[in-house]
């Protein structure tokens, strides 16, 4: 290799780097940037949605204002992680006891084409009784979705039926509508419990 | 070179002949803490849990299941990625060590009860069959308990 040839490789060596970098910056922290999940969720003054309860009764972010809330995506067809959470949730509640009495408790389906008011209002009866059930039109749910910053995705499964891929976690939010902290699926309850105590207890500060 | 591979194929494959592996599905592998939880009618996919154990020094793998409650009975993997997305997929064969367990439980490995054929009732109990790979099989019974129960105390 000539001298000439080695200096030609190591410049595109380096180009090469530089352009990777520069990429990189671009999809990360630059203005390609994607809106990432895993960001916070808004607060529920900022988001904007229209769904209806189990009972048919229309809702939305502006419902959850004035107390403080617990909100979980699912659906119903989910055989092990919405049940599993929505018994977690419960176990929380349960222990809390009183403390929780007026807290919003939602979960708001992924999946409305299977998931009506009618199949909300049953599956969540087997619940703890503060268990809201939301669902409504696909755009709303994706509205909500984007608020929460939650993802999800319909994925087919054999023998043309279809599962959902879905943020699991447990968002918390204070009485004013300002995010406080998440649960993640499953996480224990003795870290789970106190974060439910910290969302109420900013209600009382703000109270005072 | 090539006949010295022969040698030794044929070698190993008299070794593995010789040999007589415990078939699974006798006293070798034991499945504890059955559970299910109820399904709302049979639209929706069943779930139950149990740990697999094998007390034997083969190793077993769990290949599929089998029970008239559902016509697509699979073992499935729950995973939870690091942005919290979680989502499900089949789990594939199951090897499991001598000496070594397998947990299907809540939020990780569980037996997914497609195309139900009847409602999961709280309170009953159905057969749910394990194979194996080297044709052994062993058969669950396994109790219903309420949608809410998370785990086999309930």
């Amino acid at each position: 290799m000539t001298r000439r040839t080695a200096l030609k490789y190591a410049f595109a060596v380096i180009a090469a780097i530089a352009l990777t970098l520069v990429v990189g910056w671009w999809q990360v922290d630059g203005p390609g940037a994607s809106e990432k999940a895993g960001l916070r969720p808004v607060a529920l003054s900022e988001m904007e949605f229209r769904l209806s309860d189990h009972e048919g009764d229309e809702v939305g972010p502006e419902t959850l204002i004035g107390s403080p809330t617990i909100v979980f995506f699912g659906f119903t067809y989910c055989p092990d992680v919405c049940p599993t959470t929505l018994s977690d949730i419960s176990g929380w509640l349960d222990d809390l006891g009183e403390e929780v009495e007026g807290m919003n408790v939602v979960f708001i389906t992924v999946d409305p084409e299977r998931d009506t008011v009618e199949a909300m209002a049953e599956y969540v009866s087997y619940f703890h009784p503060s268990i809201r059930g939301w669902t409504g039109p696909e755009v709303e749910i994706a509205r909500a979705a984007q608020g929460f910053r939650a993802r999800y995705e319909r994925v087919p499964t054999d023998g043309g039926d279809y599962t959902m891929n879905h943020t699991a976690s447990v968002f918390l939010f204070d009485a004013q509508g300002q995010f406080t902290t998440m649960i993640d699926f499953h996480e224990p309850r003795e870290f789970a419990v106190p974060k439910i105590q910290r969302a109420l207890n900013k209600e009382t500060e703000g109270a005072r | 070179m090539k006949t010295a591979i022969y040698g030794l194929m044929a070698v190993l494959m008299f070794a593995s002949g010789a040999a007589t592996p415990a078939i699974a599905g006798s006293d070798d592998v034991v499945v504890e803490d059955a559970w299910a939880r109820a399904s709302i009618g049979v639209n929706r996919p069943g779930a139950a849990y149990m740990t697999v154990r094998n007390t034997g020094d083969e190793t077993f793998t769990l290949t599929g299941l089998r029970t008239d409650l559902a016509m697509m009975p699979d073992i499935h993997q729950t995973s939870t990625n690091a942005e919290g997305v979680s989502s499900m997929a089949p789990a594939g064969e199951i090897e499991i060590a001598p000496g070594e367990s397998v947990s299907l439980e809540p939020g990780g490995l569980h037996a997914m009860l497609m195309r139900l054929q009847r409602p999961m009732a709280e309170g009953e109990r159905f057969s749910l069959t394990l194979d194996f790979s080297d044709g052994g099989e062993i058969v669950v019974e396994v109790p219903i308990l309420g949608i809410a129960a998370r785990g086999p105390e309930g």
